[in-house]
């Protein structure tokens, strides 16, 4: 069979130029190493004593408790030569913060050595935690004591400010049904049934004439049956939330770019 | 005895199973979420245009007699909006360019507004002014995120169609699938304008 004609006017340069330029895009995605998602504070760079890090833990850990906000705090050394605004919606993207329905998840990264802060805010919360309150609080609550070298007192101030900003809107957020809901990685009900009427049918008129020479006989066993795996898009993520049995875990939320950055 | 109609029947739906595990509805599915993240870059590029009215009403406020600058986002956002942009334009070359070339230049006339706005402390300082700005540069960044986003699920649909077998079903079942364009990046485009503090 011949390809199409649309497929062949394009010829292989075309599609290497494209290949190309994904390549250089992608590039830099697959350079980077993400920490792992150890708790809700991820203190990369040690900017925090173990004190001030249970602390501010706990209070995290409260706050998702009573509204399923999933708040992560994140240091960084080094942002492997990207913009600080695609390194941290790339690393919200690999943690899933936030939960699956509601994209409810905030990231607030700190890169001392680049001297930039970023607080990314996922869907969900992109109406409460506006790109201009987020950009307040870095002026305001975050930079000026990281000009002062303080960044425990920084990353504190600016996680009370966010947690104070989604308590106040959290009535108003549990009145809203899911926002911008992921419905990739759902169960396609309609085709498994499907493929089981067939499969009961097949198997049905297999065994009522069982004796027959067939050319299907010899294939009974029905092993060569492939079913196909329905669904299964890339945002799979953990379904209910992190926070069982010690460990935390992203709760599949994904970020679209909100938030506000800064540096000092 | 099953009549041969019957099993030819049953053969033809195990058939259809079997196609469908090894991905005879890939490009149907990989085209849409190509569609949809076509949308939302569409939609964030419209949230920008939608800003701009207010950035230039404060800035103008302030700085009147940077008349040239203003005029230029002004005609760049003028000229972006009025770019027809329809399903088409993903798998037409021409118009693709056009879209991305009109974007990028109303890029280009807010990165040089931006700037300007430097030299007038107390615009930097007015607080609609700042709110504006951080609306602006998060939609910028919005803005990137859906271009790569997009960028990759043309990837995934594009080398469906090109490579086998997902060439063969395309040539059979899906005759009018096309490739999709994506966008090259230019230099400094995919940044938001930076402002330092």
């Amino acid at each position: 069979m011949l390809p199409s004609g649309a497929a062949r006017r394009r010829g292989p340069k075309h599609a290497l130029f494209i290949l190309l330029a994904l390549c250089a895009l992608l590039g830099p995605a697959l350079a980077q190493s993400f920490p792992p998602l150890a708790g809700r504070v991820v203190d990369a760079a040690n900017l925090l004593g173990a004190e001030q890090r249970r602390a501010l833990e706990a209070k995290l850990k409260a706050h998702e408790d009573r509204t399923t906000d999933q708040v992560v705090v994140a240091t960084v050394p080094s942002l492997g030569g990207t913009s600080i605004e695609d390194f941290a919606n790339r690393l919200f993207r690999h943690w899933q913060l936030g939960q699956k329905a509601r994209n409810n998840g905030v990231l607030l990264l700190v890169a001392p050595n680049e001297r930039k802060v970023r607080i990314e805010v996922g869907y969900g919360l992109e109406g409460a935690l506006t790109d201009a309150l987020s950009g307040v609080i870095i002026r305001t609550a975050m930079a000026p004591r990281f000009r002062a070298g303080d960044f425990a007192g920084g990353i504190d101030a600016g996680v009370d400010a966010v947690l104070s900003i989604l308590t106040g809107d959290a009535e108003e957020w549990q009145r809203r049904a899911k926002v911008r809901a992921d419905d990739h990685g759902e169960l396609d009900w309609f085709t498994v049934a499907f493929m089981l009427v067939i499969l009961i049918i097949v198997i049905r008129a297999f065994f009522r004439n069982g004796g027959g020479p067939s050319r299907y006989h010899r294939s009974r066993g029905g092993s060569w049956v492939i079913l196909p795996t329905p669904g299964g898009g890339w945002g799979g993520g953990f379904s209910g939330g992190g926070g069982f049995g010690g460990g935390f875990f992203g709760g599949g939320g994904s970020s679209g770019g909100g938030g506000a950055s800064g540096s000092w | 005895m099953v009549g041969t109609g019957l099993r030819i029947g049953l053969l033809a739906g195990l058939l259809s199973l079997v196609l469908a595990g090894c991905g005879i509805n890939n490009v149907p599915t990989l085209e849409e979420r190509a569609k949809a993240a076509w949308a939302e870059v569409q939609n964030q590029y419209q949230r920008r245009a939608d800003l701009i009215p207010n950035l230039v009403e404060t800035v103008k406020g302030y700085a009147q007699q940077e008349r040239e600058v203003l005029t230029q986002v002004i005609e760049a956002r003028a000229k972006a909006t009025s770019v027809r942009v329809d399903a088409s334009t993903i798998t037409d070359p021409a118009k693709f360019r056009e879209f991305q070339e009109a974007q990028n230049q109303l890029s280009g006339a807010l990165g040089r507004l931006l700037a300007t706005v430097e030299n007038y402390p107390d615009l930097k300082s007015n607080q609609n002014f700042l709110a504006l700005q951080s609306q602006l540069e998060g939609t910028e960044n919005r803005i990137a995120v859906a271009r790569r986003d997009y960028i990759q699920t043309v990837q995934a649909y594009n080398t469906e169609l090109r490579t086998i077998p997902g060439r063969w079903i395309a040539a059979i079942l899906y005759p009018d699938a096309k490739p999709m364009e994506v966008f090259t990046a230019t230099q400094g485009s995919d940044r938001p304008p930076q402002v330092k503090f």
